[in-house]
């Protein structure tokens, strides 16, 4: 009972919301770091700011995003090489992030998190005193 | 299999070059061993319509203004450069992302328009409407009646 509850409760909405016959991409990103934050950016053409999700759940970060190939009326498609579908991947976090203070911004197709660091982490300069 | 010529070895009097023939050959094997994953960049699909054609481009991240798109008769070209990401001392833990100079070049069953080739960026997706030229649009043939 317990075990089912707890499955429950890891599923995020994004999950329950996606249909099974949409396929589901993992986007590539770049992770890098900085004195003050850990910033990711996660590749995802066709995706607008209203259709991507970014949930922090306990430590693990996932992001999501819905992506659909455009209608153009009185078009037929001839040639493909890349299709519509949903991206998804997740990522641990650890407690060295500030989790209050992520931000995010959806431009180009690209997905930006910014991880600030949290103040207890930062690097001191610890001053040595000559006695 | 074993290269374009066969090779003994300890004939040569320079030990580099049958290092660097040892070292060519090795690669040349494995090079084609390796699987072909390698998709070319960007990756598109063509819509075709009755005067026109759409192509899109899955390209995030782009600075449009470096993008370069042409066309010449019924070829397309798009090339440009993706810059990586400015990191100010920062350290990648990871990239996996593309960078770097890209072109892609794409014929067309028809001649184009060039004058009136629209091109859109938006959600990190090129589009590119190509209009059929003028001389190229097929014709109605009228048969006379005697």
């Amino acid at each position: 009972m317990l075990e089912n509850k707890e499955f429950q409760e890891t599923q995020s909405p994004a999950d329950l919301e996606r249909p099974q016959n949409r396929k589901v991409y993992l986007p590539k990103v770049d992770i890098y770091e900085t004195k003050d934050a850990v910033i990711l950016i996660a590749d995802m053409p066709g995706v607008d700011d209203k259709s991507v999700n970014a949930v922090l759940e306990k430590n693990v970060l996932s992001l999501s995003g819905k992506a659909e190939l455009p209608a153009f009326s009185g078009y037929t498609i001839v040639y493909g090489e890349y299709d519509g579908g949903d991206y998804h991947r997740e990522f641990t976090i650890s407690d060295e992030i500030d989790k209050d203070n992520i931000g995010a911004t959806m431009k180009n197709g690209l997905f930006r998190l910014v991880l600030p660091k949290a103040q207890k982490v930062k690097a001191k300069k610890i001053t040595v005193q000559t006695e | 299999m074993f290269g374009p010529a066969m090779r003994r070895f300890g004939h040569g009097t320079d030990l580099l070059s049958e290092m660097q023939y040892l070292h060519n050959e090795m690669s040349r094997l494995f090079s084609s061993v390796a699987p072909q994953t390698v998709h070319e960049y960007p990756p598109i699909n063509v819509w075709s319509g009755e005067d026109n054609a759409i192509v899109t481009a899955e390209m995030p991240g782009i600075d449009p203004s470096v993008l370069d798109i042409s066309v010449i008769g019924d070829t397309l070209t798009i090339s440009g450069k993706i810059e990586p990401e400015e990191i100010k001392g920062g350290v990648y833990h990871r990239q996996e992302r593309n960078y770097g100079y890209f072109k892609r070049i794409l014929q067309l069953p028809f001649h184009v328009n060039a004058e009136k080739v629209e091109a859109r960026y938006e959600n990190g997706i090129l589009q590119v409407k190509l209009p059929r030229s003028e001389d190229d649009k097929p014709r109605k043939v009228m048969i006379q009646a005697e």
